[in-house]
């Protein structure tokens, strides 16, 4: 799946967007970002505090429970600041 | 009756007379306009700001947009949305966001466009980053926008 990072989380990710392939057991946003924060200390700072990280799945938030199966594309990002 | 929607984001200014004669053009149903701009601002909480980049999620941003334009339509009777969001760097004074929404009466095109702006603040997928004499930073939510656009959601 293609994932993307933006603001805050892009520059500590280091990266834009991506491929990745998680393993079969990692099914929730809550279990990626935890497994994502394990690949490496750029990732563990980038999602340091799981709880401000704002995900979407293919266009559209959803919470931290919700199931990655199926996922084309999600995004990381900080709580968001426009208008 | 129809609600034409228009919904830009892009990096050029945005001419606010120009848009509303787009939207009232050769209508009669027409007879209230609202319209919001938001600007870049030269402080924050007293710190001083020498400029403002605007990062946005392509594809994501319009689709949220249009979700909660879609959702104005259906909550009150309007006859034209657009909503425009500039990205790219700013400077103190220049235009950021415009919100215009059309209905008979001016009530409906009030309120629209005071929803508009709280989901576009708080839910559509744009980040700024100010630029002051101290350095850089990403701008932090402020919760009273979520309470703004939690309000909507009361009944």
């Amino acid at each position: 799946m293609k994932v993307k990072y933006f603001a805050w989380v892009r520059e500590r990710v280091g990266k834009a967007e991506e491929t990745i392939e998680p393993p079969a057991s990692v099914r929730t946003v809550e279990e990626l970002i935890a497994w994502l924060s394990g690949q490496s200390e750029a990732y563990a700072y980038a999602f340091e505090k799981p709880k401000v990280i704002r995900t979407a799945i293919d266009h559209a938030h959803v919470k931290s429970d919700a199931a990655i199966a199926g996922a084309r594309e999600i995004a990381f990002f900080p709580p968001m600041t426009g208008g | 009756m129809t609600c034409p929607v228009t919904i830009r984001i892009q990096e050029d200014d945005f001419d606010i007379a120009r848009e509303i004669a787009i939207l009232t053009d050769s209508r009669t149903d027409i007879g209230a306009v609202v319209s919001f701009s938001g600007i870049c601002r030269a402080d924050e909480d007293s710190a001083k700001i020498a400029a403002l980049t605007l990062e946005h999620y392509p594809g994501m941003a319009e689709e949220e947009i249009r979700r909660h334009a879609d959702e104005a339509i259906s909550r009150w009777p309007l006859n034209g949305v657009t909503v425009i969001h500039r990205v790219g760097r700013f400077m103190p004074g220049q235009n950021i966001v415009l919100v215009l929404t059309a209905s008979q009466h001016r009530q409906a095109a009030f309120q629209a466009a005071e929803f508009l702006m709280d989901y576009l603040k708080t839910s559509a997928p744009f980040w700024k980053k100010e630029e002051s004499a101290t350095g850089t930073g990403w701008v932090e939510a402020h919760a009273r926008d979520d309470e703004a656009a939690a309000r909507w959601t009361k009944s």
